[in-house]
This record gives structure tokens, sequence and C-alpha cells, in this order.
């Protein structure tokens, strides 16, 4: 089986069996995160800058770990010191960043379309950390794993996703690998946290009624309410948001026996997921999507920079 | 290529290799004074195969299960853009390695790389009491200060040749082959085995 | 002076001429039209296999003069305008000061005087500085030269001001223009609400947010009584509002652009050409194609290009904080020809009706006929030499165009205003 990408951008270009190859790669680095030394020699040598242009704890810290244990030398760059914030051009700096002779930027920001511009700009392997509501590739597959961990398959599956799909990157790489490998999509939005042409990116289904959805549901995947993006106000308060659309104790009574609920992270408990249901000992995967983040991290990593012809010779 | 690699000669057949493989059974049970703290790690994919025989052979010499294990180096390997293997390999070890007598298997030595990549893929899973080697094929061209402990033959071989291993579980036949490469092909990029 | 022009096919709707003939021209009039025309003395040029039409002109053109010079002045918009064909053009209002006052107007038909390539019309801004708060002094700009008045670059939010802007301007007999887009719907959107908002992950920009305004503007026109002009019109249904309201006889009037016509949404791909961000947004496959159908069968008015140049730092940055627009007062005409006369969408007459004829209605400029003492500005054509759009090519200071790499036939060679060339045989003519 040939792997022939460069980038991990758009989650579009990932076949099936590539999607596969990524995740039973992910598989191969479990063993490593569970025995004392922690750590890899793989990428020793490579050099990967986390080019984050929008502050991010939990997806960063997430590399950081899986760069750190494949042992890449890294460099952290962005925050409040951005040289954009200081007036420099995302060309210009990319440029500047490649001085340094660099093998991966891995690369958040608040605009789409970022990262396939720094890909161009630099010729190095790029990997989408997220970029404005448009893709988080990443985060699909961490999600991916963690489903097909669950149930041993994708195919087949009804996985639901509830809440702000329109500001959502998530969903931008999440529904069309998850219609890839298979899987059926419903979304459950109001038509103000709707994108405008959801069947664009391989939703089957859309609907604003949770209680008539959750009964079909293997996977509900709730997202996160973003309170500081959503000024303009595309729902009434969030009380009225957790009566409509947020998974209640009670609510759970209509899932199906064996069916879970995955989260993004950072969880606004009491809105979209009640405790109940966050620490649902069977139910919740939200624990293990950040575990699987580390392993599918590790995997982009070795099989862009292994998968092409530019990496250190013996 | 398949295609275009040309057969040289069969070094080894299938009855060779099972009394070499007994062979070194015994001089593995000879040098460690029996089975008692020893255990076999094989590396993936004709390594793990081998180990698995050199088990049964003490099993039937000594009557003991001596622990067997598998180890995937691909994470290890100094030229891993190179060798960027997609199959699903993977490591398994389900006893602790801690202060045991590991004897490392593998099915042909070459350059040493391998085995390099294999003793530190051990060390970050424990501390072995010490490490011996055992390969089926000695080819000869190390490029490291490596050496076998328990060999099945030595095959010397051109740099333009390939040493490979077959075995029954694995391929449907059991032979060691010597194989010519094309002009310019090295040794050491070829698919299987090689080293 | 003379001129003699020999042998072009002329093209005239307004006279019904379109013949292989001759143009005698003096002293910046046309003396006469006909066949083996003969003159004692002048300069004499031979244009056989060339079109020659009623000078071309463009009335939706940002020149960014006062302000913006880095992105384009007075003196290289208006090259890139003779290169592009054009005799006439008028500029917008959104520069820095905006064009609110008499004084930014008598500026601007200065400095064209100075160093202008073409006729320079300016349209002054409805309300001051462009706020939609107040209105601007339009009499104080009819004085100096004003021609029209837009608020383009934003729409008018308040359907009371704009209610005031059209009541007011109508004592001038001067055209409204107006950019369409209510602010409140459209908010921050960056492409065409629906498939490219969701594919790219981009605030949507509504079709409706284009269409509230044009419905709105055509109820205060039957109001107010005051002509009505929508710019840059992108949406099939916005066309439909159009074609209604002039059955209905309303004084309104509208344009499209060439590349509201020939790219689509779909032409945005995961590059994020910066260049095909533009204000409206680019459309569906279907508007693009309602637009044509409506330049075909006259409820289009005119042709314009909405020519927006901007410097290149400006336009590489990530999509959402790169400026809207993109250049077009260099490729318009080559894009007409190949996309719509070549194909025989529309004639020659249809094309000069909407880049040479109604444009001057619609501002109340003088027209321009083929005959007897009509003043002499014209576009001679080659229609049939195929060329390649280039950054290269372009006198514009921009390079924002999103036809770079287009392969195009037919183009301006000469062009003439008052007599006197601006360009000839593809070349600017800095002196006479």
């Amino acid at each position: 089986m040939a792997f022939n990408h460069r980038n991990l951008i758009d989650i579009t270009e990932y076949s099936a069996d590539d999607l596969m190859l990524m995740l039973r790669t992910a598989e191969r680095f479990r063993s490593v995160n569970e025995r004392r030394v922690k750590k890899l020699p793989t990428l020793r040598g490579y050099t990967v800058v986390n080019m984050f242009n929008e502050p991010s704890t939990r997806t960063r810290s997430s590399f950081e770990i899986a760069e750190k244990r494949l042992s890449c030398d890294t460099l952290n760059f962005g925050g409040s010191s951005t040289s954009t914030v200081k007036g420099e051009s995302l060309t210009d700096t990319v440029r500047t960043l490649c001085s340094y002779k660099i093998d991966l930027i891995v690369v958040r920001d608040k605009h789409a379309g970022v990262p396939r511009k720094v890909a161009d700009v630099s010729g190095v392997h790029v990997i989408d950390a997220g970029d404005g509501k448009h893709q988080h590739p990443t985060q699909a597959l961490l999600d991916l794993y963690t489903i097909w961990q669950k149930f041993g398959h994708i195919e087949g599956l009804n996985v639901g996703i509830v809440g702000d799909i329109n500001h959502s990157r998530v969903c931008g790489s999440l529904i069309p690998a998850l219609r890839t490998l298979g899987a059926h999509v419903t979304i459950v939005a109001p038509a103000t946290l709707r994108p405008a042409r959801p069947e664009v990116l391989g939703v089957e289904h859309a609907t604003a009624r949770l209680d008539e959805a959750l009964p079909d549901l293997d996977v509900v995947y709730m997202l996160r309410i973003q309170r500081e993006r959503l000024e303009g106000a595309p729902y009434p308060s969030l009380r009225e948001y957790n009566m409509l659309y947020g998974l209640t104790e009670e609510r759970e009574k209509l899932m199906r026996p064996d069916a879970i609920v995955c989260h993004p992270g950072p969880i606004n408990r009491g809105v979209e997921l009640d405790s109940f249901m966050a620490d649902h000992p069977e139910r919740s995967a939200i624990l293990d999507q950040v575990y699987a983040g580390v392993l599918v991290r590790m995997a982009a990593m070795y099989l862009l920079l292994g998968g092409s012809d530019d990496g250190l010779t013996a | 290529m398949a295609d275009t690699a040309r057969i040289k000669s069969v070094v080894m057949n299938a009855d060779e290799i099972e009394r070499a493989l007994t062979r070194m059974a015994h001089q593995i049970l000879e040098k460690n004074k029996g089975a008692q703290g020893i255990a076999l790690v094989g590396i993936v994919t004709r390594g793990d195969t081998l180990a698995c025989r050199l088990a049964k052979k003490i099993k039937e010499i000594e009557g003991v299960d001596v622990p067997l294990g598998q180890l995937d180096i691909s994470f290890y390997r100094d030229d891993f853009a190179i060798h960027l293997s997609p199959e699903v390999l993977s490591t398994k070890i389900p006893f602790s390695i801690d202060d045991v007598n590991i004897v490392l298997v593998d099915d042909v030595l070459f350059t040493g790389r391998t085995i390099r990549a294999a003793l530190d893929a051990l060390m970050d899973i424990g501390r072995p009491r010490t490490v011996q080697l055992a390969v089926l094929v000695d080819r000869g061209h190390r490029e490291l200060p490596i050496r076998a402990d328990y060999v099945g033959k030595n095959v010397p071989s051109a740099s333009n040749e390939n040493v490979r291993v077959f075995l029954q579980e694995v391929d449907g036949r059991s032979e060691v082959e010597i194989i010519a490469l094309e002009q310019g092909k090295r040794a050491g990029s070829a698919p299987l085995g090689g080293e | 002076m003379a001129l003699l022009l020999r042998n072009a096919r002329f093209i005239d709707p307004q006279v019904g001429l379109d013949e292989v003939c001759d143009m005698l021209i003096r002293d910046g009039r046309i003396v006469e039209v006909g066949h083996d025309l003969d003159m004692p003395k002048g300069v004499e040029r031979d244009l056989s296999g060339k079109v020659v039409v009623p000078g071309l002109v463009d009335i939706h053109v940002h020149l960014r003069d006062p302000g913006y010079e880095y992105k384009e002045d007075i003196a290289s918009g208006t090259r890139a305008a003779a290169h592009g064909g054009f005799t006439d053009i008028c500029c917008m209002a959104n520069t820095r000061p905006v064009v609110d006052d008499g004084a930014i107007v008598s500026y601007i038909v200065q400095r064209a005087k100075e160093v202008g390539k073409c006729r320079v019309h300016v349209a002054g801004a409805c309300t001051k500085g462009l706020k939609g708060e107040t209105l601007a002094e339009m009499g104080d700009m009819v004085a100096r030269g004003a021609v029209a008045f837009t608020d383009d670059g934003r729409g008018v939010q308040g359907a009371g001001m704009m209610r005031r802007a059209m009541d007011y301007a109508a004592q001038f007999d001067r055209v409204v223009m107006s950019h369409c887009q209510d602010e409140d719907i459209v908010g921050a959107g960056q492409v065409n609400e629906g498939v490219a908002s969701t594919r790219l992950g981009l605030q949507g920009w509504p079709a409706a947010g284009e269409e509230i305004q044009i419905q709105r503007d055509i109820e205060i026109a039957r109001l107010t009584g005051c002509p009505l002009h929508i710019q840059h019109l992108t949406t099939a249904h916005g066309i439909d509002i159009v074609r209604r309201a002039k059955a209905e006889g309303i004084a309104v009037t509208c344009e499209v652009t060439p590349h509201h016509m020939f790219l689509t949404e779909d032409d945005i791909g995961d590059d994020y050409n910066t260049n095909l961000k533009v204000n409206p947004p680019l459309r569906t496959k279907e508007d693009a194609q309602a637009l044509i159908d409506a330049v075909a069968d006259g409820t289009v008015d005119c042709i314009v290009t909405d020519h927006a140049p901007h410097a290149d730092f400006e336009k590489d940055r990530e999509f959402e904080e790169a400026p809207f627009g993109m250049t077009g007062i260099e490729t318009s005409l080559g894009l007409v020809l190949t996309h719509l006369v070549r194909p025989g969408i529309i004639s020659w007459n249809r094309m000069i009706e909407l880049m040479a004829v109604n444009p001057r209605a619609i501002l109340r400029l003088e027209p321009v006929r083929f005959e007897p003492g009509s003043v002499a500005d014209l576009t001679v054509i080659d229609p049939d030499v195929g060329w390649t759009v280039s950054c290269d090519d372009f006198l514009s200071k921009a390079n924002n165009s999103g036809f770079i790499g287009a392969e195009l036939t037919g183009r301006a060679t000469d062009v003439y205003v008052a007599g006197y060339s601006t360009m000839e045989d593809g070349a600017i003519i800095e002196s006479h």
C-alpha cells in the first residue's frame, strides 16, 4: 500500500485506504505510549515548527507530546509574539522559518486556507492543526480512531453531530472523512448553526430535533458551543440551548445501548453535555479521544515525513 | 524487482534449514546452561517465525516453554524514510525482559543496522541481563561492529547479490536463495529480508 | 489637424452603420463617413481588418487617487483604461479623502487633464465620508463636474438615508448608482453563501444581502422619481427584480462585470486565490448564466469592470484579511469579445450598446455617433488577434486580475479621444 501525501491539509484528498493506514499506524504507536520509555528515535534530527497563530492549548499540547515521543526537535512559534501581529506578512514569516531548515510545519490559524498557503510558500511538509472554520484533519483522525477502536469498524455506523456545525472546523474534516469510510452522518442543529449547504460536506440528513435523531445514532458527537464566537446570538440563551440540544441524563435513555458520546473538548458542562454524560463510564469516549490525539498525530508525522523521498538517508 | 532479479543459487533447502535450527537450539541451551532465564525475541517478519521454530525445538529438547516475543523495529531504523513500511507490524513482547537473557533472532545478518535498531528497541522496553544474537544466515558485509552468537550458515556473498530467506509459514516454501540484483541496485534496499 | 481612417469596418447601431469604409476627422469631430474619402493633408491610417466602434466607456472604475496612489493613480489608471480600449471612465468616490465635496471633484478633473490618457468622469459620494449619515454636497460637486452619485464600496444602509439622497439628487438630473449590500445580513461575508462558503469554511455573503437592497432601492426610485442605476448586479433573482421594475416603467438601469459573468464561486479552489475575492462575491454557475442571458436580452444596460486595483502585498494575505476587488479595465473588452461576441451570444451592435452607447446615456454624456459633427472618440479593435492575459502586459499598477493566463481573442489596438490617439498599435501615445 503506497502512501503518497506530502501534507495533511485537506482530508478529502485522503482515500479510505489512506485513512485506515493512518489509523492502523496510530495503533502501532499505542504500545509505545504505554511503556516506561515513551519515546522512539524515529524522527531524530527532524525539525518541526508548531506555528500556532491562534491560541490553542489542547491541540498544541497533543502535537508537542507526539513530537517529543518521536524525538524530533520542535520550535513553538506563535501566540502573542506572532510576527503577523507585528505586521509581517504570512509569506515573510514562513520564508523566515524556512531559513532555519525545517522539515514540517504544524499550522493553526484563525483564517481558512492558511495551511495550504504555508505549504505553497515553504515547500516543506505541512499539517493543518485547524484553519478558521475550514478543516481540522488531525481532530477528525482522532475521532475516527476512537470510533474504530470502540466499534471495530466505521462503515455503516450512524454518526450524529450536534451543535454549532457552521462554526466547526472539526466538521469540515470529520464529516467528509466519515463518509469516505462509509459511515452515515446526521447533523442536529437549528438553521442558525448550520452551514449553508451541509450536503457539500457529505451530510445526508439534517434535523433540528435531537430527540428524534438520538435513537438511530451509534455515535453522538457533541460540539462545543463556542460562546466567544457567537456574538449575534444564533440561540437565545445557554439555558435554552441545553434544553433543546444538550445531552442530558434524560436523553441518555433515548440512546442505543452501545452508543457512545464524543466531544472535541473543552466541554461546557451543563450546556451541551451534562456531567452525567461527560463522565459516563460506558458511553463517554472523551478521554479516549484525547489519548487518540497523540497516537494519530504521531502516525501523521511518521507517514508524512517517511512517506516521501526527501527524508534522511542511512 | 522480482521480475528482473535472477536466482543464482539455492544455498539452503528446507532440510538444511531444519538441521541448522536444531544445532542452534542446542548451542543456545549449551551456552545458557539450560532454558532457565532465557527468552526468544524474533524480528518481524521472518525472525519471529524462526524464533517460533527455535522455541519448539527447545521445547522438544528440554521440555520447557521459553517466553517468545516479536519485535518491530521500523520506528528505530536509521533510514526509515526509505524503508517506510506501511505494513502493519507490531511489537509483541508479553513478558518483562528485565534481567532476562534475550536471544534476538533474525533471518539474515548483513550490515548490522537492523540489529543495531533492534538493540535500541529492546533497551527502550527494558533492561535485559544479556542480549545474544541468532541468525539463520550471515552473509558478511558488516557496517557496524556486530556479530552473531549463533549462525545457521555463513554464506559469502557479493554486494550486488541479495540473500533471501523463504519460510513455509510465511512464503509457502522453505529455502535460502542468493539472488543477483540489477546493476546499480543496492542490496540493502531489497523489500524482503536483505539484512 | 485632420485624420483619415481607411478601410476599417465601422459599426454604430445608433446610425445603423456597419460597413467597411473610411472616416474623416477634423478638429476632434467627425467630418464624413463614406467610401474613398480624400483629404488634402493630414494623417492617414489604413485600418484594414480592424473594427472601429464609438469609444468605449467604463462607468465603474476605482482610480484610487487621491489617497491610495500606491494601488493606482490617475496617470496609471487612465493608461490602463486606454490600453483596454476605453475613451471614457467614471471613477468611484471611495478615495481618501472621499469624493464628497467639490474640491475633490476639481482635483480629479484637473489632474486627469494634466496626466490622464482618457476622459475621466467623477462620481461623487451620496453621503459624507460614505458613512450613510448625512448628505454629501451634491450641488457643489455637480458644479465642479460630478456626473453621478454613489457610495460604491458600501451600500447605503438606511432606507431613509437612501430616500433623502435620491430625493435630493433628483434636482440635478444625475443618476444615483447603488452598490447593493445589506451589511446586517452580509456581515463579514467573504464568498458566496452556499457551496463555496461551506466548502471553504468561509463566512457566506448571501445573494439575499444584495437582492434586498436592489428591491428596496427600486421602491425608493418609484417613490422619488430619481433615476437609479444598480451597480455590479450578480444574481439571477436580482436580474429578475430589475427586469420587472423596468417592465413597470421605473427609471432603473443596471450593470454587470465580466468577472461575475465569466467566473463563478467554483473557481475559488483550495489555494484560496485572493484575486477571486470580490464584492459582491462570485456567484453560482446559474447566476453567471442568468447575467449573460440578461446581457443578451437587453435587461442589462452596460458592462463595467469595477476595476479595483490593489498592491501585491495587500492581496498576498490570508483570504479573510485580503481586500475585495480585482482589476478589469485591461481585460474587459477581450473577455466580452471572446465569450460573448465571437460565440454569437451578442452582436457587435449589442456590445457597442453595452460598452459605449448606454454608459454615456446613463451618465448624461454627449453621445458619440458615427455621423458628421459628432465628437471623434473611437476605439479600434483587432477582432482576431489572440493573446494571453499576463501581468507583464498590464499598464495598471496592480496585478490582481482573476483572469491571469486566460487565452483571449480580440483586443483594442488604437484609441482616439477627440481625434487624438491615446493608443496606436497597442502602445500608449505619450505626447502629440
